[in-house]
């Protein structure tokens, strides 16, 4: 067992030099996730981005209206009219509320049923403003009913979350999904064709030890490398993060031990660094559309949404979110961290089952 | 050796007991040594200690038999040389015998137990292509693999002996050939292995490393540490070897000392003579009185003589220039062509 231990720790030593050493790999996963964040900060930033937007629930809205569909639209919604302001169809009204009390939305209007309704951020200034803008409309439709009757005005109260505190545990998770399918998979492939996986099978080396210590080198690294990156990007971005730090380093630490253990099925046996990088990429990038980095999956088909439940990085973004954004602790993202475990226990009991030192 | 050690305590013991004491003491004395004996694991044939056993070992891949009923032993403190030319199936042999390779039938056996961890902590390995992990130091290489084995030999002492004082700081990456296989040779060395595998270690090496590379195995076989080397180069077997094996299409179709093999197949002395030395042409050599069978290789002559005393008088009456004559003993790569009919290095 001590022996065991031995070997396992002196594996893992030499992958965590191998991997530091590695300037261009080392600066490449230090490097990625701060320029993205950085490009995101500015694209997003209060100044580039600088307009109103209004969603609308309503079966009846136009999502790409035409020229007579806006026209004939105008007639029953004033607003409409105005230039400047950008109109988004919602179908949940509990979305749009959600969206409303993170200032993700200036105003949602429903036009559903007999009753007018509207709802604004108390604290948000666009909402007052789009408020203002919406009784002028109403007004200047109809002198004879006071604008302000025609709607029932409701008030949501939250923090405003900006799109680069939304978009950061996207951005985190990507960096960590990649690091450890390619970080793990491509390095063991590599290892077995070059040869080095069948000079440790010829040491007392088990294929436990020599699997368990890859996968914590990985771990331990990209986990370093995640608090770096998140350290180094809130100097100059300022991040807030509403929930515990201790919790996301869990969050964090879970979704990269099933990316890693995803990673090791692909290493498990080939010896085709073409193959790997195929496979590696056919997991990586459904991930990266399906899993919500850079878009709410909120919008998507319910198809598509049921399928993003069964990726491990949608079930990592989304338990970060939650922690980041609205300050839930572990206990409210436990069915995510519950998922997170099964997979990593599943995919390791796979990859440990056909795992190969070399290519008989 | 540790065969070799229980055979002769064992033997040291039985006398002992015979000559000295009662028979109550005689039987425990001769269960004493069983249990040595038995414990060593090293199994005894005739006079030899049998470290290693290979039995009927077949190794099919689709289309082809590239291990063709392979069956040895190998004698404990032995250097035993697997020989043949590229393809032979010798590299697939020696990785079923080390246990990273799996054969589709046939057993191999060591200590007389099937291949097993203890093997891996007894046994070391000197692949013919291994990849050492990049950006580490030598020192760091040798550091990690001495703390994959329970039972090691100091480090320094690895470093003295495979001359890897002045590389200690260098990356693997910037080994030169002969380096590198210093260093893996280094790493083979470190548990103390009682048996080592060297796969066609002195591939690739200009002259000079070569030659050092053999010093290096020689002083190996000295420990008496049982060696088992494949190669090509068949001076390099002739040098080191005590016991060769030569495989060819996955068979072993020879297996003795080299010496035997030799005087087994050949009773003749080989002279070289240039084919422009003649005064006439080799079709009329016997025409001219010379009877020996006679060959021409590549614009040189061969003559198979059991009389080389004879044979150079008949050349010098026959007007030969005898300035470039050649005189040599057969071996083993005139043994490997005769068996095989084809160049070593095809």
């Amino acid at each position: 067992m001590r022996a065991g231990f031995r070997r396992y720790l002196a594996v893992m030593h030499a992958r965590n030099i191998e991997f530091l050493r590695d300037r261009t790999a080392l600066g490449w996963n230090l490097l990625l996730p701060v320029l993205l964040v950085a490009g995101f900060a500015f694209l997003f930033s209060e100044q580039a981005g600088e307009t109103y937007k209004v969603a609308i629930h309503g079966a009846d809205f136009p999502a790409d209206p035409s020229a007579a569909q806006r026209r004939q639209y105008v007639e029953k919604f004033p607003l409409f009219a105005m230039k400047y302001i950008k109109f988004v169809r919602i179908t949940n009204l509990q979305t749009g509320l959600h969206k409303i009390r993170h200032h993700r939305l200036d105003m949602l209007v429903s036009l559903e049923g007999g009753q007018r309704r509207y709802w604004i951020n108390a604290e948000s200034k666009k909402g007052y403003i789009l408020e203002r803008l919406l009784w002028a409309a109403e007004t200047g439709r109809s002198a004879a009913i006071p604008a302000q009757s025609r709607y029932v005005k409701q008030v949501e109260q939250g923090r405003k979350i900006r799109y680069i505190d939304w978009v950061l545990p996207g951005i985190l998770g990507m960096n960590v999904m990649f690091s450890c399918l390619f970080g793990i998979g491509y390095v063991i492939v590599r290892y077995r064709k070059m040869g080095a996986l069948k000079r440790f099978q010829a040491t007392p080396l088990t294929a436990f030890e020599f699997v368990a210590a890859q996968v914590s080198s990985r771990l331990l690294i990209i986990l370093l490398i995640t608090v770096l990156v998140f350290a180094g990007c809130n100097l100059f971005l300022d991040f807030r993060v509403y929930g515990s730090y201790l919790s996301l380093f869990v969050v964090f630490a879970l979704g990269a031990l099933s990316m890693v253990s995803l990673g090791l099925i692909v290493a498990a046996r080939t010896t085709s660094e073409e193959y790997a990088n195929g496979v590696l990429n056919l997991l990586s990038w459904p991930m990266l559309i399906f899993s919500g980095v850079w878009f709410s999956l909120e919008g998507l088909h319910p198809l598509a949404r049921s399928f993003a439940q069964w990726l491990p990085l949608t079930h990592m973004i989304d338990a970060a979110r939650a922690i980041m954004n609205d300050g839930a602790g572990l206990v409210q993202v436990s069915w995510h961290l519950l998922v997170l475990v099964i997979m990593s226990l599943v995919f390791l009991l796979f990859a440990a089952s056909i795992f190969k030192w070399d290519r008989f | 050796m540790v065969g070799g050690t229980a055979g002769s305590f064992t033997g040291l013991l039985l006398t002992v007991a015979i000559l000295r004491r009662g028979i109550v003491l005689q039987l425990w004395w001769i269960f004493q040594a069983a249990v040595t004996l038995e414990y060593s694991g090293v199994t005894r044939q005739g006079t030899m200690t049998i470290i290693l056993r290979v039995d009927k070992l077949v190794k099919d891949y689709p289309g082809v038999r590239a291990v063709d009923d392979v069956s040895f032993c190998i004698e404990s403190g032995s250097c035993f040389g697997l020989l043949g030319p590229n393809g032979a199936g010798k590299t697939t042999t020696l990785e079923i015998i080390e246990g990273v390779g799996r054969p589709t039938s046939g057993t191999v056996l060591y200590k007389g137990q099937p291949i097993s961890r203890r093997f891996r902590e007894e046994a070391g390995f000197l692949f013919q292509t291994t990849a050492l992990q990049e950006f580490l130091t030598v020192r760091e290489t040798l550091e990690l693999f001495y703390k994959l084995y329970e039972r090691t030999v100091p480090l320094q002492q690895i470093i003295e002996t495979c001359a890897l004082s002045e590389l200690l700081q260098r990356d693997n990456r910037k080994l030169s050939g002969g380096q590198r296989q210093r260093l893996l040779l280094g790493i083979a060395l470190i548990n103390d292995p009682q048996i080592v595998f060297l796969d066609e270690p002195t591939t690739g090496m200009d002259p000079q490393a070569r030659q050092n590379f053999w010093k290096l195995i020689d002083f190996i076989k000295q420990q008496r540490k049982t060696i088992v080397l494949t190669t090509h180069y068949m001076e390099e077997a002739q040098q080191l070897c005590d016991v060769i094996a030569i495989m060819d299409q996955g068979r072993i179709i020879a297996k003795d000392t080299p010496e035997q093999l030799l005087k087994e197949h050949f009773d003749d002395i080989l002279l070289q003579i240039p084919q422009a030395s003649f005064p006439f042409a080799v079709a009329e050599m016997k025409a001219h009185g010379i009877q020996e069978p006679c060959s021409v290789n590549g614009g040189m002559v061969d003559l198979h003589t059991r009389d080389v005393h004879k044979t150079i008088l008949n050349l010098n009456r026959l007007d030969v220039d005898l300035s470039q004559l050649v005189v040599r003993n057969r071996n083993l790569e005139d043994l490997f062509l005769k068996l095989t009919g084809k160049e070593l290095r095809a």
